[in-house]
């Protein structure tokens, strides 16, 4: 009864890992995304060899789409090289053996998890984004039986009372991260945890922009040229993370979003570009 | 500098890895799969149960794999799952025809049929066997072999159940047979509220600990409180597949041992009270996951304020794979939101 009698070894799995069929409906369910900005679109979610909670959503994107002519760019919190961007990076390689890049230009799929590049990206590009909690409105309801009728009703009252609530508390609107916006004047969105900073990059850009999330089990999309406007009120802008006065230590920019970095021996407080590649190509075009 | 700022991840994943032979490279001695397929087979029938996937020997392949862990194993069960292209689905299975190894009733003394204790651990005193240290593993399988050998066969009959005779008396109440075909909870999204299909599917396939600590919070107060065992039954059932070309006709591919429970609770039936049952079953033998479940889906069915009672609680939060991994993930590096935390709470201050 041992294994060997089952003639199964590591190599038999399908190019990108999962059976057609699962890719297939994948796809489907991502045209529907596409067809309906803004809309969660409930899907089967697959189980995957890496964990749930992990980027198994991104993941189930990026297999579904990938095929041998594919330039793969995998990124975490900004960086190529971060742990779980080279996991990704090393499970999807293994079963497709697609080229990789950490060139963000070079790439016609990137995944990400926390940001958007530096670099705006263009027509032909997508952008699959990992998103953990996808409903934006879990934090005013905790049951997806009342939010998907919210969502049906356009019923975005308890959302706008949060903002209004916290401006009256705290004089700010204090949500960090996962900043909700209102995609083409129909469905609040979540954009995933980027920062506030790349909420704007959103907003009618070039490229397609998917969002997957595996263990909730929902895909939704924004197309090219799709209105994105982050939630605020007229008297109060939207307001982005700042760094005024702050640049990065290795590439001197003053205009993208920064680490802190503490010197342990030291205590000093550095900044610098949480895009590790656009850094890089700032560096290495200055030289 | 910590794990992302800097490039080194990809060897520093690799060496991690590495190391993970180290924590099973303490002694020559293996472990064969053989051996704990059928020396830890409880921890095995767990380990199929919260991954859907009725398979021995690959249970206990993802068991030498992860060190034992459980949560790792549904993981690596789980995910070579997802691999396997569906070619069949088995046709419904009647427990009543199941091949007993053991049936009690905690209702009725005297049930149609009658109760076999057959193995448990509910009676042993739980003191460790210092001489299973010095066990012989070929001899007790010998001993095993000749006690069976020497025993003449009986025939068993197909068994009908204890809540037959309490439909039959009204008490329960009869319902049609359901063919709908069931809500795939491994394909679709669960939806809300579910289908009671959906929500056996998820409650068979959820970790043991966790619905088994729902079911205890019920038996304390949270919930409807002591529900009666009416029938536990443990054995083999028979699969059957559809044969494509003639229509009407099945093959037989094998059997699976499995777990059910059926649990009686008081319900209100206009002005007067009936018996209302919770179902459940469970892969091989996992009586306390079978149990919970029938309590659980019977706290399901009668709503009310307790969290055993709110489908979405019970529903979303028991899958392992679902659990751990989104527990796990907190160790990756969370830099930009906490940064964009930091700013947030920055600038409240001033």
């Amino acid at each position: 009864m041992g294994i060997e009698h089952r003639k199964l070894t590591n190599n038999h799995y399908n190019f990108a890992f999962l059976d057609e069929g699962s890719k297939r409906e994948i796809r489907r369910a991502t045209l529907k995304a596409v067809a309906i900005p803004g809309y969660q679109v409930p899907f089967g979610s697959r189980e995957l060899p890496i964990g749930r909670g992990w980027g198994t959503g991104g993941i189930q994107l990026t297999l579904s789409l990938i095929g041998p002519e594919d330039t793969l760019k995998v990124i975490d919190q900004g960086s190529d090289e971060s742990v779980n961007a080279v996991s990704i990076k090393k499970f999807v390689g293994l079963c497709t053996q697609v080229k990789t890049t950490t060139r963000t230009h070079e790439a016609t799929l990137i995944q990400t998890r926390h940001r958007i590049p530096e670099i705006p990206l263009t027509q032909g590009q997508i952008l699959v984004l990992q998103v953990p909690i996808p409903e934006p409105l879990r934090i005013v309801e905790a049951r997806e039986e009342i939010t998907k009728q919210m969502h049906a009703e356009k019923d975005y009252a308890p959302i706008w009372l949060q903002l209004y609530e916290s401006l009256v508390k705290y004089n700010k609107v204090t949500i960090a991260s996962e900043y909700p916006c209102m995609v083409e004047g129909r469905y609040v969105m979540n954009p995933s945890p980027i920062p506030k900073f790349d909420n704007p990059k959103l907003h009618k850009s070039s490229c397609l922009y998917l969002f997957g999330a595996g263990r909730e089990k929902k895909i939704y999309a924004i197309p090219p040229h799709t209105e994105v406007i982050s939630l605020a009120f007229d008297d109060v802008p939207f307001e982005i993370e700042s760094f005024a006065g702050q640049q990065c230590r290795l590439c001197g920019s003053g205009n993208t979003y920064l680490d802190e970095v503490f010197d342990a021996q030291t205590g000093e407080r550095f900044h610098q570009c949480s895009d590790t590649s656009y850094c890089k190509e700032v560096v290495d075009h200055a030289q | 500098m910590a794990y992302v700022a800097v490039s080194g991840g990809k060897e520093a994943i690799e060496e991690s890895i590495r190391l993970l032979d180290y924590y099973r490279s303490g002694t020559n001695k293996d472990i064969e799969i053989e051996a704990i397929e059928n020396k830890l087979s409880l921890l095995v029938d767990r380990v199929m149960s919260e991954a859907g996937l009725y398979a021995k020997t690959y249970a206990a392949l993802a068991l030498k794999q992860c060190e034992g862990s459980p949560e790792e194993a549904v993981f690596l069960l789980r995910a070579f799952r997802s691999t396997l292209t569906r070619n069949y689905y088995t046709e419904v299975v009647n427990t009543e025809d199941m091949r007993i190894v053991r049936r009690i009733s905690a209702a009725f003394k005297d049930i149609t049929g009658g109760q076999i204790l057959g193995a448990t651990y509910d009676y042993t005193h739980r003191l460790i066997n210092f001489d299973l240290d010095q066990e012989n593993a070929a001899e007790l399988k010998e001993h095993m072999h000749n006690m069976l050998t020497s025993q003449t066969a009986e025939e068993i009959h197909p068994c009908p159940r204890v809540s037959d005779a309490l439909k039959k008396e009204g008490i329960i109440d009869s319902c049609e047979e359901n063919n709908q075909p069931p809500h795939d909870v491994t394909m679709n999204m669960l939806e809300f509220p579910s289908d009671r299909s959906a929500r056996l599917q998820t409650l068979t396939r959820a970790d043991t600990g966790f619905i088994s600590g729902l079911a205890y919070s019920v038996l304390r107060g949270f919930g409807q409180v002591h529900p009666t065992v009416g029938e536990l039954r443990c054995g083999y059932v028979e699969l059957y597949v559809p044969y494509l070309s003639e229509i009407g006709e099945s093959i037989y591919i094998g059997e699976i041992m499995m777990t059910e429970v059926e649990c009686f609770n008081s319900a209100d039936d206009k002005d007067q009270l009936k018996l209302a049952v919770g179902y459940g079953a469970v892969f091989g033998r996992n009586e306390n996951k079978a149990i919970s479940m029938s309590v659980i889906d019977r706290e399901l069915d009668a709503g009310g304020p307790h969290p055993t009672q709110n489908e979405e609680f019970v529903l979303m939060h028991g899958d392992s794979l679902e659990m751990n991994g989104f527990i796990s993930h907190l160790k990756l590096p969370h830099y930009v939101t906490f940064q964009s935390k930091l700013d947030a709470v920055r600038k409240t201050r001033g």
